[in-house]
């Protein structure tokens, strides 16, 4: 099964390359081969949660071990790519077929394709590798393409939104690598597995320290945690709606909260201090997205500040588990946090997909995205409604959708873990929530028009339903996590992963537990 | 070590250009800065007093070498810094022809 293992990154690079090449020839091309081999690549990442080994190592360019000194680059499959590479390739599949019918109206097709492939080649070859500078090349693939998708309207809007979105990625790409640099300076190394034994040996030191910031700035801002939030609801609401489902849905996960998570749990040594920190910028983005969030009336602005806000509770979750493993406090509330995390990750991915695709059917429609010019969606757009219903209770956290049982796990773990006014911020953003999208199904879906033609819109055709609904059953049908059976497959070994920091060198460098 | 120190004062003469300038080229020019600072960084952490470059002839075995691995980093970064300069460049030249100036003060529909 470790063959399979770069296929993940290599088929996307093909496709992007296959679909620049030859869409002179063939018109259709790039809407026939992107969801194909997103097809493909979704079923290799759900045949990796059925290894036989807990961690593949796949070395490339056959540069083995050198005296168990590593030489070459690895990608490493253990628990926590595994589901990060299944989530991305899933909303990647659906965001493309959806594409297919939505991207009609833009021209220059062949590029879209090209730089979508582009992209989910750069995202699986983060969260594959296990090299530190490599990490980096693949963060800029997929970030560089997403600087171009995100402009890809070239109206006013969209080149402003692009170009802050540019310079600020920009400075984060270049901080990171910074740390990166500083951390060879320290250690030698760039396998992350080396840098971790390394830093075990060496102890405590104020340079990494350093390194431990620069990289939360830098990460921070590929993830828009809230004090260096400004550049994603200007972004994200610019993009194709089906960019911005991918963008919101999994590459701020990919680039910044996985990078957060693999560097800091599995390579640095756990500090209460930088531990608190990761907390507290969760906390605060959890808080700030959802007020920011309150007042907007453009429709995927408002989506745009709630990723803020949910993926403040993700950060929140793991940075939990952080805290209470720094502490050495008890291993079970820990593993409660992170499970939280991870799993409201996977929701998040989900649900904020589905809204976003929501937005664009109903902007692809009616041609608007201002909420107070629209009204009475519900009769003229059935599924369209449904699913948003679907979504909107999934995101505010009302039984029996996953929100509910994930925003429950991170809850309970702060309450036992004595983070008590977490655990209130985290019920009341929750209800904040909750009243934000009901504000969107009162002006948008229910009640009577308000559009300025008066004419009657159809349903959205079928490319783009199916996708929506698929996503809407999903949003009931991943609760099914909460039950042990699913949960030994899907999330524990994700966890594993993580509460078990230094046992991630142990399998790479050929060492014995 | 006071080569490294003038590169991070580098770094941040280019941070210090891209916060406080007001024309597009400009906050571009100061991200390339940046990027150049922390590819002299790079070379730095590589170098090594007297060493030679890293090629092993079979008669002459040089006793030091400087470190060939940030200089295989420094040619990736450039290549990277490429991409990311011409993709900024694209967009500063249509945010022109939309806008009409370079003045990010001028630009800013975008709000809230």
């Amino acid at each position: 099964m470790t063959a399979w293992i770069p296929l993940l990154v290599i088929l996307p690079l093909s496709g992007a390359f296959l679909i620049a090449i030859f869409s002179g020839m063939f018109k259709r091309i790039g809407g026939i081969l992107t969801p194909l081999f997103m097809l493909i690549l979704t079923c290799l990442g759900f045949m990796f949660f059925f290894r036989e080994t807990d961690v593949l190592v796949y070395h490339i360019g056959g540069w083995e071990l050198y005296n168990g000194i590593p030489v070459g680059i690895h990608f490493v499959v253990d628990g926590l790519s595994v589901l990060m590479v299944a989530i991305i390739n899933l909303m990647g599949f659906l965001a493309s077929f959806y594409s297919v019918s939505y991207i009609r109206k833009f021209t220059g097709e062949k590029y879209y394709y090209a730089l979508f492939c582009l992209m989910v080649a750069g995202m699986n070859g983060v969260v594959l590798t296990g090299d530190l500078f490599n990490m980096f090349i693949f963060l800029e693939i997929a970030v560089i393409s997403s600087y171009a998708l995100v402009a890809f309207g070239i109206e006013r809007e969209e080149l402003e939104a692009s170009f802050k979105y540019q310079v600020l990625g920009g400075v984060a790409s270049l901080v990171i690598l910074l740390g990166i640099a500083l951390i060879y300076w320290n250690t030698g190394t760039l396998n992350i597995a080396d840098i971790a034994i390394v830093l075990k040996e060496n102890g405590d030191n104020k340079l990494i320290s350093f390194v431990q910031v620069l990289l939360i700035a830098g990460f921070g801002l590929k993830a828009a945690m809230i004090p260096f939030h400004a550049w994603l609801p200007d972004a994200h609401s610019s993009a194709p709606s089906p960019i911005s489902a991918m963008l919101s849905g999994v590459l701020i996960k990919a680039v910044g909260v996985y990078a957060i998570m693999r560097l800091f749990f599995n390579m640095f040594t756990l500090s209460y201090e930088i531990s608190m920190l990761i907390t507290v910028i969760g906390a605060v983005s959890m808080v700030g997205g959802v007020l920011l969030a309150v007042g907007q009336w453009d429709f995927k602005r408002l989506l745009a500040y709630h990723s803020i806000s949910q993926m403040g509770y993700v950060v929140l979750g793991v940075g939990m588990g952080m805290v209470i493993l720094s502490v050495g406090g008890s291993r079970d509330v820990a593993v409660l946090a992170i499970a939280g995390g991870l799993y409201h990750m996977v929701n998040h991915a989900v649900f904020k997909g589905l809204l976003f695709l929501n937005a664009g059917a109903v902007e692809y429609k009616t041609g608007t995205r201002m909420l107070r010019e629209m009204g009475g969606l519900s009769n003229n757009m059935p599924l369209t409604s449904a699913t948003y219903f679907s979504a909107s209770m999934a995101i505010s956290g009302i039984p029996p959708f996953n929100g509910f049982f994930s925003k429950l796990l991170i809850i309970i773990a702060a309450v036992q873990g004595g983070f008590y006014l977490m655990a209130i911020l985290a019920v009341v953003v929750s209800i904040i929530t909750l009243a934000s999208f009901l504000k969107v199904h009162r002006y948008a879906f229910i009640g009577f028009s308000r559009f300025k033609n008066k004419k009657m819109f159809g349903e959205a055709p079928f490319g783009m339903g199916l996708p929506m609904v698929i996503l809407a059953v999903l949003c009931l049908g991943l609760s099914l996590l909460i039950i042990p059976f699913f949960r030994d497959i899907f999330l524990s070994p994700a966890v594993n992963t993580l509460i078990h920091t230094l046992d991630y060198s142990q399998p790479i460098l050929g060492l014995l537990p | 070590m006071i080569l490294y120190i003038l590169c991070f004062i580098l770094f941040l003469v280019g941070l210090y250009g891209v916060i406080t300038r007001r024309n597009v080229i400009k906050i571009v020019l100061g991200i390339c800065i940046m990027e150049y600072s922390l590819n002299l960084l790079l070379i730095l952490i590589g170098y090594v007093d007297e060493g030679v470059a890293p090629i092993v002839v079979r008669e002459t075995m040089a006793s030091k070498f400087v470190d060939p691995l940030p200089q295989a980093m420094v040619l990736t970064v450039i290549v990277i810094g490429l991409a990311t300069t011409a993709m900024l460049l694209a967009i500063a030249i249509r945010v022109y022809k939309k806008h009409g100036t370079f003045d990010i003060r001028e630009i800013k529909n975008l709000k809230g």
